[in-house]
């Protein structure tokens, strides 16, 4: 009996092998197809023409890379996975079950007091650039990933252009600021209810479709607003954008180097650190404010209808739930937010132009989500700081140069990066990061619902 | 006829066409209040099809839909209220409703008619509890003022929430689930989850309850267990019951009154023991026509 079963998984290891040799040989010839004229061939400009180069050399190292990450997927990351995934059931670690409960007042404890760690860390000149291209940036992402987490990861309606209400909000606050000269603590609660209104008027039509189609008529319209931002050039100045957008101050005193400046009424040395700062804790607060903001939500009935919505739409009609308005507050309440964060943007950057607003802003806030696993705050804002905060490290690997010569650039590689990163984590957690779900109430005791269970929305 | 039959709702005339097909026929019956009555049929015979046109689901093509809360005296001003245009009459004593000219989820909230389906749909990702909370959603709404008074934590909602938690745990008792109040509906054997929808219908408060083959795919121990909640329901909140079911145990057992169904025409209407002995509804049971019933009954041996 012992031996027959020896032998049956000798031979189904011996398959399994020709198996994966063979995955791995059809993932070489794909890759081959694929990579030939876009890394085998260089076309290159002398002169008068066009010469074109061959780099079999590069060809066949991508292609033998592919091949040896299909053999080692299947080989060892897939039976890994697969015992990993029959292991889910057994009761979280101890450490893991403190980890869940400390990460998160560790987390906000950190980010607040981030800027005097980087002032520690690299000096009052050198901290402006973590503060401000990684705190800041990252934070904007975050507080936009928490937005379309109601849209997409809540109420399950997949919105492929959320970056138009960060435009409406970004606009709403550089015309009316430059316009009417209000201020932005008036500017920031009105760009988000532009933003909304905006997301309501969008919702109407829209909301009658499901799916694919809610899709592609939501990407159409991230399109249509930055198109109309645009032609629209007496209005927005089209291509050239809105410069010079008066920029937040401090309860009415600007950050400059005047006498009456923020420097100089409390006594310091003037550096434009004080602002970034100042900037830095804004966009906290307002991502702060979000996550607050939905974890409320959430307890809440219209929070429990969104995620109703997302399990099963005509079960909610049967229980009386209105289902047109449930989805249009979530859209309001989704655009709501990335008005506030455009606005922020706007005044962050003192210059917009449609060039900030394309779908590929949509498309990253997006994959935010998603890697975050759909409906998990945590979750989105780890992808945050992995997706932006990646790019930005990308920046800082000047070590690479001495690997791979001078003229290497490590930026160039960020989309690659980037697929890297998608493809691995649908591999390993194809439901995200933090798939699980959290009930929003409970009798004896809160247990986390596997992501099995839990529906992705279709509409 | 009279007019102060104490029905709670009236089904004239209904018909539904899909295209060329006429799924239910001029298909006419009452359904008693605080009883319960069964519809039943061969397969396709638009039973389901009467469902949904009741709740709101399918725009009937022809017909009445009337359902009355309070005084029977109110049937009286059922024509005036269908000549008008309007959709209901509220008086003190009661209210009528014209279910054909009302969306479906307003059917629920405002007629207070619920409904389970025939393929379950609870909500598989979200717990026990929260299957009933969410059920509760209209008057959680109101009590967390539109959200505003909620977010901002205000006491008179935390009281509500408490409330709502209270009842979602009374029904869980009833139904034998309160030690899986905080599991995933969607981890639930069968017959649980079964009796979670009608527990989750009877939370929207109902006048009238829509069971759709409530019984279906249970053992004959699950199926008794559902004819004591039905009966129990009847029994204590008054609510009248209108289902649909093949389970002839179930049917039998627990219905005031059944009303036949073949190819979307009614062919019988009464009491189960009438209804047993009818031969056109043996007939279409059998499938074959009313003069050779007496034939097929002999050689089945019935």
């Amino acid at each position: 009996m012992s031996k027959k079963s020896e032998v049956v998984t000798a031979q189904s290891e011996r398959t399994d092998v020709a198996h994966a040799l063979r995955d791995a040989g059809l993932a070489a010839l794909l890759a081959f197809a694929l990579f030939l004229p876009l890394i085998g061939f260089w076309a290159r400009n002398v002169g008068e023409g066009l010469l074109l180069v061959t780099r079999w050399d590069a060809l066949a190292i991508v292609v033998l890379i592919v091949a040896g990450g299909r053999l080692f997927y299947s080989l060892v990351a897939q039976p890994w996975l697969k015992r990993q995934r029959a292991r889910r059931t057994e009761i979280a670690p101890p450490w893991r079950t403190a980890l869940a409960k400390w990460f998160i007042p560790f987390a906000i404890g950190f980010v607040i007091v981030y800027p005097l760690v980087a002032i520690a860390g690299a000096g009052m000149r050198g901290s402006i650039k973590w503060v401000d291209n990684f705190g800041i940036q990252i934070l904007i992402y975050v507080m936009l990933g928490f937005g379309l987490n109601i849209v997409v990861g809540l109420a399950g309606l997949l919105d492929l252009g959320y970056v138009a209400f960060y435009a409406v909000g970004a606009y709403s606050y550089a015309l009316l600021a430059k316009t009417f000269g209000l201020t932005f603590w008036i500017l920031l609660p009105l760009a988000g209810v532009l933003a909304s209104f905006w997301g309501i008027l969008l919702g109407f039509p829209v909301l009658r479709l499901r799916g694919d189609y809610l899709a592609i008529v939501t990407l159409a319209f991230g399109e249509i607003i930055r198109i109309v931002i645009v032609n629209w050039v007496d209005l927005t100045n089209g291509y050239a954008g809105i410069t010079s957008i008066p920029r937040p101050t401090f309860f009415g005193i600007p950050f400059n180097a005047d006498d009456n400046g923020f420097a100089a009424v409390f006594g310091l040395e003037f550096t434009p650190l004080h602002r970034t700062i100042f900037l830095y804790y804004i966009i906290l607060a307002l991502a702060l404010l979000t996550a607050w903001v939905t974890v409320r939500l959430r307890r809440l009935p219209v929070g429990r209808a969104w995620e109703a919505l997302r399990e099963d739409e005509i079960a909610c009609r049967s229980l009386g739930i209105n289902t047109t308005n449930t989805k249009l507050t979530a859209f309001a309440m989704g655009a709501m937010f990335a008005g506030f964060a455009g606005s922020f943007f706007a005044a962050r950057q003192g210059f917009i132009s449609p060039e900030s607003f394309t779908f590929i802003e949509s498309a990253t806030i997006l994959s935010i989500v998603v890697l975050g696993g759909m409906g998990s705050q945590v979750g989105v804002a780890i992808a945050a700081i992995v997706m932006i905060g990646g790019t930005e490290i990308m920046r800082e690997l000047d070590f690479l140069k001495q690997i791979f010569g001078a003229d290497f650039d490590p930026t160039k590689y960020r989309m690659l990066l980037f697929g890297f990163c998608m493809v691995l984590i649908m591999v390993w957690r194809p439901r995200g990061l933090i798939a699980t779900r959290t009930p929003s109430v409970f009798l004896k005791e809160r247990k986390t619902i596997s992501a099995e269970l839990v529906k992705e929305g279709h509409g | 006829m009279t007019e102060l039959r104490d029905s709670v709702l009236r089904v004239e005339h209904l018909t539904m066409r899909f295209g060329g097909l006429v799924a239910v026929d001029d298909l006419s019956f009452d359904v008693a209040r605080g009883g319960i009555t069964a519809l039943i049929g061969p397969n396709g015979a638009g039973k389901t099809t009467v469902f949904n046109c009741i709740t709101g689901f399918y725009n009937a093509s022809e017909g009445r839909l009337a359902l009355l809360h309070g005084d029977p005296l109110l049937w009286n001003s059922l024509d005036a209220l269908t000549a008008g245009g309007s959709r209901s009459l509220r008086q003190a004593n009661g209210a009528l409703f014209l279910l054909e000219r009302m969306p479906d989820y307003l059917v629920t909230q405002q007629a207070r008619v619920a409904r389970t389906f025939q393929n379950i749909r609870l909500f598989p990702g979200m717990t026990v509890l929260e299957n009933l909370m969410v059920a509760q959603h209209n008057a959680l709404m109101l009590a967390s003022g539109f959200t505003f008074l909620g977010l901002v934590g205000f006491p008179s909602y935390a009281r509500a929430e408490r409330a709502a938690i209270e009842k979602a745990r009374s029904w869980l008792d009833r139904i034998g689930l309160t030690a899986r109040a905080d599991d995933p509906a969607g981890d639930l054997p069968y017959g649980a989850q079964r009796r979670l929808e009608v527990a989750r219908a009877m939370c929207t408060d109902p006048v009238l309850l829509c069971l759709d083959e409530p019984a279906a795919g249970l053992n004959p121990h699950e199926s008794a267990e559902l004819n004591a909640l039905l009966l129990d329901i009847r029994e204590v909140h008054g609510t009248s019951i209108l289902l649909i079911e093949h389970d002839m145990s179930v049917v039998m057992e627990i219905s005031d009154r059944i009303v036949v169904l073949d190819y979307g025409v009614k062919i019988a209407d009464g009491t189960p023991e009438e209804v047993r002995n009818d031969p056109s509804v043996i007939a279409a049971y059998l499938g074959v026509h009313d003069e050779e019933v007496e034939k097929v009954e002999a050689e089945v041996g019935l």
